[in-house]
């Protein structure tokens, strides 16, 4: 593998390859400087076509952290709001020498077609695109899961998590059933059928519409954002009836085994699908995400941009 | 392939170094002795050991990946990172010695001095090796070295330690006999 473009691309052992990456990372992130030359002289360049604040931040802190030279860099106010074509944008970078183009996009396939078509040589990274995939959050979540529940080595294989919500429109839940089952974890999407995908029975994960009766199985259960800005059509008829039937709150919250942790891929809709009390409360590993974010994407930058490629172009194997 | 050292060897190398650094330091109270990946860690552990063995007093032992400060990074496929392990009093104003298996190029050693600098800032680091086999290529010298062992640039020095290798000895391999 040269680019990560979605967690489908991962084998197991690249998968836990990066996992316990990341957990060495996260000593370097603990300790009194948190600052490796492991990049010094790369330069990676955030390439955001679509809002972002907590994936870009992570990236350029992972960066930083690896000493690379981090350029950000927003459709808003760049010559993309004057027409510019991905093509010609990613050939810019390409003429700036950088060695990883970091690259969130309203499209779903732009990095797999910035990877492909020989626009540029740098290594690119799927942080989100369309309603396809968002590889990195994926990690995250599992990393995350597995040093609560795993006490942070070996697979997810014996656990149990729900994914809850706009299941339609979200490439976190995409890309974490890939990988939750990859790693051995049973799934279980929970939304009302009108946000579910067309095909979801040949994911793999069972599919339920009812909260209250899968919370005490759970070992973890993952809140998705109702994503409003892709709310182009009545897929439930209130927001009201929504966080009643699906919204996480005190009274389910009282369903969970002891042990379950509450996570979600933020930002949150306080309210909407989770109410302040759980999104604070002690179970919530929400914030803890954040920084495990960090910590992986040192992982996937270090196991991608640092090395040389294999004889096979491969550079993480 | 010629042995350059037995078990036995080995033995008695680690010992006199165990003395030398207690001689040095005197005594193990300020002493931390960090191992580096894989095989500096065995053989810190076996000094640790010896070292406890003659002070009748534990001393602080941990490991040191330097993986993320080499400077051949960009030349190879990436290697795995193994756990760096600091001891509970960490190594500030401590005399940390620094423990790898074979000085060469010495360009570990200057990876492990960047390593330690973000860890905090040691009284003195001091260098020991079970085997110098020369051919150094930056200004770094062991304090403390299990034996000298001339070789040729191309000859292969292969150390093997019960812990992983299932025997404990040093042999000397030809040129491109891998």
């Amino acid at each position: 593998m040269r680019h990560l473009l979605s967690a489908s691309d991962l084998t197991y052992s690249e998968a836990l390859k990066i996992l316990d990456t990341a957990a060495q990372m996260a000593r370097v992130s603990e300790g009194p400087v948190k600052k490796l030359p492991t990049l010094r002289g790369r330069t990676i360049v955030n390439l955001f076509f679509e809002d972002s604040t907590r994936t870009r931040i992570s990236f350029e802190a992972a960066a930083k952290r690896l000493s690379a030279d981090v350029i950000n860099f927003s459709a808003k106010g760049s010559s993309v709001s004057k027409g510019e074509s991905l093509k010609d944008t990613a050939q810019t970078l390409q003429a700036m020498g950088a060695d990883a183009i970091i690259i969130r996009h309203d499209s779903s396939g732009a990095p797999q077609r910035l990877a492909d078509s020989g626009w540029t040589s740098s290594v690119v990274i799927n942080a989100g695109d369309g309603t396809h995939e968002h590889p990195t959050q994926a990690l995250l979540d599992a990393f995350t899961i597995r040093k609560h529940l795993k006490v942070g080595v070996g697979d997810l294989s014996g656990l149990t998590i729900a994914i809850v919500g706009d299941i339609l429109h979200s490439r976190v839940a995409r890309s974490n059933v890939t990988l939750l089952s990859l790693l051995g974890a049973q799934v279980i999407l929970v939304a009302p059928p009108t946000l579910l995908p067309l095909g979801v029975e040949s994911w793999p994960a069972q599919i339920s519409f009812e909260l209250d009766s899968v919370l005490p199985y759970v070992d973890a259960v993952m809140m998705l954002r109702v994503q409003q800005e892709r709310m182009n059509d009545f897929f439930f008829p209130t927001a009201r009836e929504y966080s009643h039937y699906f919204g996480l709150n005190a009274d389910r919250l009282a369903l969970l085994k002891p042990s379950a942790i509450i996570m979600h891929p933020g930002p949150m809709n306080r309210g909407l699908e989770i109410t302040a009390a759980c999104a604070d409360s002690a179970r919530s590993v929400i914030v803890e995400q954040v920084a495990n974010g960090v910590s992986v994407r040192m992982a996937v930058l270090y196991l991608l941009v640092a090395g040389a490629p294999d004889e096979n172009g491969e550079s993480l194997a | 392939m010629s042995i350059a050292l037995s078990a036995v060897d080995i033995s008695r190398a680690l010992t006199r170094i165990s003395h030398e650094i207690l001689e040095r330091n005197s005594g193990s109270e300020s002493i931390v002795l960090m191992g580096i990946p894989t095989r500096g860690a065995f053989l810190s552990q076996r000094l640790s050991i010896m070292i406890e063995s003659i002070e009748k007093s534990p001393v602080s032992v941990g490991t040191l990946d330097i993986t993320l400060h080499r400077d051949d990074l960009r030349l190879h496929p990436i290697r795995a990172l193994v756990p760096t392990l600091v001891p509970k009093g960490g190594i500030e104003g401590k005399n940390v010695i620094l423990v790898d298996d074979v000085l060469f190029s010495g360009r570990t050693i200057r990876a492990a001095l960047d390593a330690l600098g973000e860890m905090g800032r040691p009284k003195s680091v001091q260098l020991a090796v079970l085997v110098d086999r020369g051919h150094r290529q930056l200004p770094i010298r062991a304090d403390y070295v299990g034996k000298n062992l001339p070789t040729s640039r191309g000859e292969i020095v292969k150390v093997r330690l019960g812990e992983i290798d299932g025997a404990d000895e040093v042999l000397l391999e030809p040129e491109g006999n891998q």
